[in-house]
């Protein structure tokens, strides 16, 4: 098993946003949280990475049998695990091909590996790129700054692309696409799915569940996964609206 | 409450300082404190023609009536002028002809430094860069000599330059900063030491950059160079300046003065990467950076450009300048200024436009972590003959945690009515949403400290000749961090 969450309680400035949640992603899988605003879905996403702000305060995170409550945020991403923001950060002067290569050769240094010759370093860039259908000024350009929407989440899909990971958590990559937008980004992440990794697609609507087929999907409401099933699960999502949720859990 | 990205801002922040060690070099002093004796004395130990005792003895004399300026934004604890050794220099058992023959524990220092003058001297011929190193007070040797003076190029220390070249040294010294332009001015020419001295003949472009590295090394010692540089007309030179020093307990005091003149058509782009010893984490020790900088663009169309990283020293005094005389002439200044620690800077830079059409550009950008302060300070003078002159400065300002300061203090004083003047300035912090950004990728936070600082300085970072954009690049990583070194 890849990833194992038990009764995950967790908090921000003492106010408590997830209320045991269970989650368990197996390797080659594709899963979809899903649920109205505030009810936990990005704040499950930022404890699996480790941000700081949040306190865990009861249950367990095993990733790939580690306890993941003792690694740092960086070990956490050198481990494979990827978060795809749903506002990425802007870093102005700081190329996104300067931000990778530092990104990439940490990683390899923590995996004992030398750093990349800048030569195969371009040329794995160039692979990833034509992968996600991005031009190739994009990578030349400041981190995210002055990027549109779109452009911004077709940055963290090639990041993606270019790191790897073994669990990628995508933090509704799919808000402020158009859909032009939407099917690059999907693609990418069905071009990315392979036996021994995982997704887990954090996502508002059904929409992007058209291009990205989940295996499972789960309903996070106040704080906990309420509701589990197929894909079809999502479609009864949205023909019948998250009311039918709260009515149920009423 | 403190945050989490304040904790790891304070963990990152409190780097030490790698070039703190000390040579074991044999070295020959002069009495300690300073009176005219003091003035004679080193005059007499460099042989200097009576030109030069008169100078040093008028800017000494003067020096006595004049008494410590503390209008900058800084607090200095009182200087003892009597406890400096104002004069200190390697035993040197013999002339040098070549680098065989200079001491190997120098040699070792300078390789540590990262500046090998074996492998200076070995791309001669090829676009290569030529060293001038000054330890303490003396120069020590000057690399490529030969290759420049083919170009009919002078790159000396300043001592050979009075040796040598005395009537240019005569013509040019202290016509940008005359003795009486400031306290710290005045001390410096009655007791500077030694320095570099660069002549570009009309019409040459120099071919490879020209540097000097400057070291303290023994203790209580002060430092007091001098720099002159002239580019003739149509001249162009590229000038880089390094300075490192041991880490030591006490206060020590570095003076310096950078001349720069540019005639008709000429250019002069000066760089520099400020790295002395900081001072430790609780403030103790670290060197007085009190410099004058100013160029003069003479001639029409000449250009002058600063460039400069200062991420060294406990107190930082600095204002490298440019007196726009010539019409159309160009002044620039590129300025990253990193404080940490207890550190203290005041440093910006004045832009005198006096002829016509004349264009400046200040971008400086601040950095303050710990508990230092940084400020910027700089003056903007278009004067009433200056028509259609131009300036545009940026400063701003960065902080890393929440104890330490920014302050800007533009003056802009403008006496005509065809001249535009644009300030733009902005204050911004490392936030907690970048570092988390850059960790998630794998990316320490380290490492991702250095990351957003080199990106917020890369508009002066690329000012710079590449063989300085490396080190500035480590270094204002370095001085941020915590555990390199």
């Amino acid at each position: 098993m890849l990833l194992q969450i038990k009764n995950l309680h967790a908090s921000i400035n003492g106010k408590e946003i997830l209320r045991g949640v269970n989650l368990e992603v197996n390797k080659g899988e594709v899963h979809a949280i899903m649920g109205p605003n505030g009810t936990g879905k990005s704040t499950l996403a930022s404890v699996i990475a480790g941000r700081e702000v949040f306190d865990v305060t009861a249950g367990e995170i095993r990733y790939n049998g580690k306890d993941l409550q003792k690694l740092s945020i960086e070990d956490r991403a050198r481990e494979g695990i990827f978060l795809g923001f749903q506002y990425p950060v802007e870093i102005p002067g700081v190329s996104i091909t300067n931000f990778m290569r530092t990104a990439v050769n940490e990683i390899r240094k923590f995996k004992g590996l030398d750093p990349l010759p800048g030569g195969e370093f371009l040329r794995l860039m160039e692979e990833k790129k034509r992968l996600v259908e991005i031009t190739s000024n994009l990578t030349n350009r400041s981190v995210n700054e002055g990027f549109s929407g779109g452009e911004k989440k077709k940055n963290e899909i090639f990041q993606m692309a270019m790191l790897e990971p073994m669990l990628a958590i995508l933090d509704e990559t799919d808000s402020g696409l158009d859909i032009d937008a939407l099917r690059i980004v999907a693609n990418g992440v069905n071009k990315l799915r392979r036996p021994d990794n995982a997704f887990v697609v954090i996502t508002h609507y059904q929409r992007l569940l058209d291009y990205i087929i989940p295996d499972f999907v789960h309903v996070l409401f106040e704080g906990k996964i309420v509701k589990s099933g197929g894909k079809e699960l999502a479609l009864e999502l949205e023909e019948k609206g998250y009311d039918w949720i709260k009515k149920e859990q009423g | 409450m403190e945050s989490p990205s304040n904790k790891i801002l304070d963990e990152v922040t409190q780097g030490d300082y790698k070039y703190g060690f000390v040579t074991d070099i044999e070295t020959e002093f002069a009495p300690i404190g300073l009176s005219e004796d003091t003035v004679r004395y080193i005059s007499q130990k460099k042989n200097e023609p009576e030109f030069m005792l008169q100078f040093r003895l008028k800017a000494y004399r003067h020096w006595l009536t004049m008494s410590q300026p503390h209008w900058a934004h800084l607090n200095i604890e009182p200087i003892k002028f009597q406890d400096i050794i104002f004069y200190a220099a390697p035993k040197k058992k013999q002339e040098l002809s070549s680098l065989d023959e200079v001491d190997p524990e120098l040699l070792a220092t300078f390789n540590k430094l990262g500046i090998s003058l074996d492998e200076q001297k070995k791309l001669a011929g090829v676009a290569g860069v030529a060293v001038d190193a000054v330890i303490d007070s003396v120069s020590v040797k000057t690399t490529f000599s030969e290759t420049l003076s083919k170009h009919g190029i002078i790159f000396c220390s300043f001592s050979e330059a009075v040796q040598n070249h005395p009537d240019l040294v005569k013509q040019y010294m202290g016509s940008v900063v005359p003795y009486t332009d400031n306290y710290f001015a005045a001390l410096n020419s009655a007791v500077f030491s030694d320095g570099s001295f660069c002549f570009i003949p009309k019409g040459v472009r120099c071919p490879m950059e020209l540097s000097t590295y400057f070291r303290i090394n023994a203790a209580n010692t002060g430092q007091f160079e001098r720099t002159l540089i002239v580019a003739e007309e149509g001249a162009y030179v590229s000038y880089m300046e390094g300075c490192t020093a041991p880490q030591r307990d006490e206060n020590q005091l570095h003076a310096a003065i950078v001349e720069i003149v540019a005639m008709k058509d000429a250019e002069v782009k000066y760089s520099t990467v400020q790295n002395w010893y900081p001072g430790d984490k609780n403030g103790l020790g670290g060197i007085y950076n009190f410099v004058t900088k100013r160029g003069i663009c003479k001639g029409n169309n000449s250009k002058i450009s600063w460039t400069q990283v200062e991420t060294g020293s406990s107190i930082t005094w600095k204002y490298p300048s440019c007196i726009l005389l010539g019409d159309h002439s160009v002044g620039e200044f590129y300025s990253v200024a990193v404080t940490n620690n207890h550190q203290q800077a005041d440093t910006g830079t004045k832009m005198m436009h006096l002829g016509k059409n004349t264009r400046s550009t200040i971008i400086s950008k601040g950095i303050s972590a710990g508990k230092s302060n940084n400020s910027y300070r700089g003056l903007v003078r278009i004067s009433k003959n200056a028509v259609n002159s131009r300036n545009y400065s940026q400063c701003d300002s960065l902080l890393l945690g929440a104890k330490c300061g920014a302050h800007t203090w533009p003056y802009i004083q403008v006496d005509n009515k065809s001249s535009i003047v644009e300030h733009e300035a902005t204050t911004s912090k490392i936030s907690e949403d970048q570092l988390f950004y850059c960790q998630q990728r794998g990316i320490s936070a380290e490492s991702a400290i250095g990351l957003i600082v080199n990106g917020y300085a890369k508009e002066v970072l690329k000012q710079l000749p590449m063989e300085f954009a490396v080190e500035a690049q480590k270094l204002l990583s370095i001085s941020l961090e915590g555990s390199v070194g």
